[in-house]
């Protein structure tokens, strides 16, 4: 009480024992909710906790959590990439044609046609991920269109693509060929390392680098910046155009990712495959704490997020309930997200100014 | 003259207090009818607080208002509105998106059974009023078509269509072109004739002589002259306004001055408009040394600081750091090359509020506590915790939110981010602006201790005390240009006088 000029460097520690205990339940909500939706279920849905199930569960998450992602951070610097789930369809269909026909030259007059290996392939599908975002970053930083529209165009533009490759059928059969190399594609899918499926792993993967790029490098927190405040982000000497095309790039990245995991697990390419995945994807960053307004969310918490979504979507179908109430539920616990959010904020403002004052 | 001039509302022994300090104190005010009554002071010397207590906006603690010699209180600004008071602010409460009649009748519609807009009987009344300001402005024109001095008259229109007997105009010339001024003049003259009472606010004296029948000279919340306007000059003006006794700046220390560390040459800065918000300006500063840059709203200061700091792409001219040209576009380009700005709008420009105070010191200088592409959290915190003692920053926490702290400590934050960055040169744009005393008395030792230790430091005030007490040398900007040096210890009114744009313009008619 006397010195106010002492300088603790550990985190917040609230004080006040009542207000900080609701105060620790709040800020872990989404675990909290985690644990609750996991808990009801293993006691209401027969087989939920198999270890078979389970699997089931993560593979599903894992798509849905590698879209959270890129949108985490689109969020965070204030935006909205709602392109995603186009940019999935498109890169499914790019792999199908990839592993299916290689690049033929015949236009250039050569008889010929190059073939890829599997890596080469998912080299090539992640380029076009980071072109659409490029696009999308471009069109917001340099032609100052708002995202939501800039996305808007680039979902319908992406989806319009993935129906033009095919002439709006699906690729079938993606084995590949041994002797391209590219017959490895389906494990991308359905390989497994130390039990959990490669997709997991890949989620597991991009989510650390991205927990590392937002707390512990000078990006991550350019991009916290942006979104806070861009003017002041922009006269402390922050790049903010090129922040901006990182997250768009990133969350591109992130979106081919899903299109290589889907058209390999079932082995073909539908040019519909990532419809209305945006706004699962956005659904699990809200639910994780990320504000929509901009500057605020982490990692984790979107994931904690993808996984109450997976979780809750896969309990009820194992439970029987209608898929019109999954629905319904779905809608009730992203607003119940949110509000509980805003509690949150009034409370720890008010946490704050105590101590400020004490 | 008396006869001529009723008092139509008058304040005794009026007193308003805010939290920590007293904006008025005990002040005794005549507001006569068909005059202009001019009221002037420096920055927080209780001219708005007091126009927002006859307005309504704000009430008072003690005293009282009489209107037309009855006692009244003004519950709120529309309350006052319907007693015939009528304000137009300086930043203009206007929608550019709507037409003008819609304008003048915002928020009180005329209606059919208040619901269905009756827009013939608006634009008529619109059209009427228009007349009345003798304005050719159609009132379906969309008001973002109009320049901002016909914005203005719609402003006033907004007023009068509220029968308003009383008009308060607070800076109505800030943002206004020579042409518009005498527009503006003429149209106070006709509302003059029409026995409205104006209360006229301005820091342009030469303006205030011109049009003003009756002057209120403010001082830190007191009443220090009020009289015709007769016989009043701009001396009288300046010796009222200031006074005799200095505020508590700290002492210039001694210490010998530098090289040069900053010039710019021929900084210009276009306006949209036409003409140039900055014109031609050349400067430069020492090291060790502060330059005041002073000025009126709207004399190009700010824009200057901006133009140096790479905030306008299409400004044009040379900087220089140590002898060596900038050559560097980008806001992070002159930061390495030893730029600093301190914004004038912290919220809006100094600060991420919703970041930590640590995050917040540290934003500009990220690179330093960086290899490769790893961050050291504990260098950052260890270079924040030592910022925070070094600009005696009050926070419970670094790892509060910035927001939680007072005007005067995110300052503090604001500088000493700026100082984590090492510049050479640290211009600063009304850092004083919106914190309470003492925490000006902070920053000004601050100020007066980095330049001792050899920073050069460039800062824009529209306050004379503090121009005057704090730099060793005074620049004065208006109308985009310098047009005055002052060494330290200048004559306030000579400095005053320079910062009048166009005296030529409105002095005799």
């Amino acid at each position: 009480m006397s010195s106010i000029n002492t300088v603790s460097s550990e985190k917040t520690v609230p004080g006040g024992s009542k207000t900080s205990g609701l105060l620790l339940l709040l800020h872990m909500r989404t675990f909290v909710a985690l644990i609750l939706v996991f808990g009801f279920f293993a006691i209401y849905a027969p087989n939920f906790l198999t270890g078979a199930n389970m699997l089931i569960i993560s593979k599903h998450v894992a798509l849905n959590a590698l879209l959270a992602i890129g949108m985490t951070f689109v969020i965070i610097a204030g935006g909205i990439d709602l392109s995603v789930g186009s940019i999935v369809g498109l890169c499914a269909m790019v792999a199908g044609y990839l592993v299916l026909y290689g690049i033929d030259l015949g236009f250039i007059g050569i008889g010929y046609s190059i073939q890829f290996n599997t890596i080469e392939i998912c080299f090539l599908v992640l380029l076009v991920g980071v072109f659409i975002g490029l696009i999308n970053g471009l069109l917001i930083t340099k032609l100052n269109v708002a995202p939501f529209i800039a996305t808007l165009g680039t979902l319908y533009v992406a989806r319009g693509a993935a129906l033009l490759f095919s002439e709006g059928r699906t690729f079938p059969n993606l084995a590949g060929n041994p002797e391209y190399g590219s017959d490895t594609f389906r494990l991308i899918g359905s390989g497994s390392f130390l039990g959990f499926p490669l997709s997991v792993w890949i989620m597991a993967i991009v989510a650390l680098l991205a927990a590392y790029l937002a707390t512990r490098t000078p990006l991550g927190r350019h991009i916290y910046a942006v979104g806070g405040n861009e003017r002041g982000a922009a006269l402390s000497g922050v790049n903010v155009d090129r922040t901006k095309l990182f997250v768009y790039m990133f969350s591109g990245i992130c979106a081919a990712l899903v299109g290589l995991i889907i058209s390999s697990q079932l082995q073909a390419s539908h040019p519909a495959s990532g419809e209305t995945f945006e706004l699962n994807a956005i659904a699990a960053a809200v639910l994780g704490g990320t504000s929509m307004s901009g500057g605020r969310g982490r990692i984790a918490g979107t994931i904690v997020g993808a996984f109450v979504i997976g979780i809750l979507a896969d309990g009820l179908i194992m439970m029987g309930v209608s898929s019109f109430w999954q629905t319904v539920i779905k809608g009730v616990v992203i607003i119940a997200a949110v509000v509980v959010d805003q509690i949150q904020q009034k409370l720890q403002a008010r946490v704050v100014l105590q101590q400020q004052v004490n | 003259m008396n006869e001529a001039h009723p008092v139509g509302l008058s304040i005794r022994n009026g007193s308003k207090i805010y939290p920590g300090t007293q904006a008025l104190k005990s002040v005794d005010f005549d507001l006569r009818m068909g005059a202009v009554n001019v009221l002037v002071g420096e920055n927080g010397a209780g001219k708005s607080t007091l126009m927002k207590v006859i307005a309504g906006v704000e009430q008072l603690n003690g005293g009282t208002i009489l209107l037309d010699g009855e006692p009244v209180v003004f519950a709120d600004k529309n309350d006052a509105a319907r007693h015939g008071v009528g304000i137009v602010f300086q930043e203009l409460n206007l929608f550019p998106n709507m037409t003008v009649a819609e304008n003048i009748f915002v928020g009180h519609e005329k209606t059919f059974a208040g619901v269905h807009i009756n827009k013939s009987a608006q634009t008529a009344a619109a059209r009427a009023l228009m007349k009345r300001l003798e304005q050719d402005i159609d009132p379906d024109t969309p008001l973002g078509n109009l320049r901002i001095g016909q914005q203005q008259i719609v402003e006033i229109a907004k007023a009068l269509a509220e029968n308003a007997r009383i008009l308060i105009l607070d800076e109505p010339t800030s943002a206004l072109s020579a042409a518009e001024v005498e527009v503006l003049f003429r149209v106070i003259e006709d509302l003059k004739r029409q026995g409205v009472g104006i209360v006229y606010i301005s820091h342009r004296l030469e303006e205030l002589i011109r049009i003003g029948d009756y002057i209120t000279v403010l001082r830190d919340g007191v009443v220090t002259g009020s009289r015709s306007m007769e016989g009043v000059d701009i001396p009288w003006i300046v010796t009222n306004m200031i006074g005799s006794a200095s505020k508590d700046f700290p002492k210039t220390v001694q210490h010998e001055l530098g090289d040069e560390v900053f010039r710019v040459e021929e900084i210009c800065l276009p306006r949209a408009a036409g003409g140039y918000a900055v014109d031609h300006v050349s400067l430069s500063v020492r090291n060790g040394e502060i330059v005041g840059l002073y000025g009126l709203m709207g004399a190009g200061r700010s824009e200057l600081l901006e133009c140096v700091m790479a905030q306008h792409p299409n400004s044009s001219g040379r900087i220089f750091i140590g002898g060596q040209v900038v050559r560097e576009k980008s806001v992070s380009g002159r930061i390495r090359k030893g730029l600093a700005l301190i914004p004038e709008d912290r919220k809006r420009d100094g600060l991420v509020q919703i970041m930590t105070i640590r995050e917040n010191l540290t934003l500009s200088s990220l690179r330093d506590f960086t290899r490769i592409l790893h961050l050291s959290l504990r260098a950052e915190a260890l270079k924040a915790a030592e910022s925070v003692k070094q600009m005696a920053i009050k926070v419970a926490s670094l790892e509060h939110p910035v927001s939680s702290l007072s005007g005067g400590n995110q300052q503090k934050v604001v500088i000493g981010k700026a100082l984590m960055t090492k510049p050479r040169i640290l211009l600063m744009d009304e850092p004083s602006r919106g914190i309470d005393i003492g925490a000006k008395a902070e920053i000004f030792r601050a100020m007066r201790r980095l330049a001792a230790s050899g920073l050069g430091i460039l800062f824009v005030t529209s306050d004379l005390d503090e121009v005057l007490a704090l730099s060793d040398r005074i620049l004065v900007m208006a109308n985009g240009r310098l047009t005055g040096e002052f060494p330290a210890g200048a004559n306030a009114s000579d400095v005053v006088s320079a910062a009048t744009p166009n005296f030529n313009r409105v002095a005799i008619q």
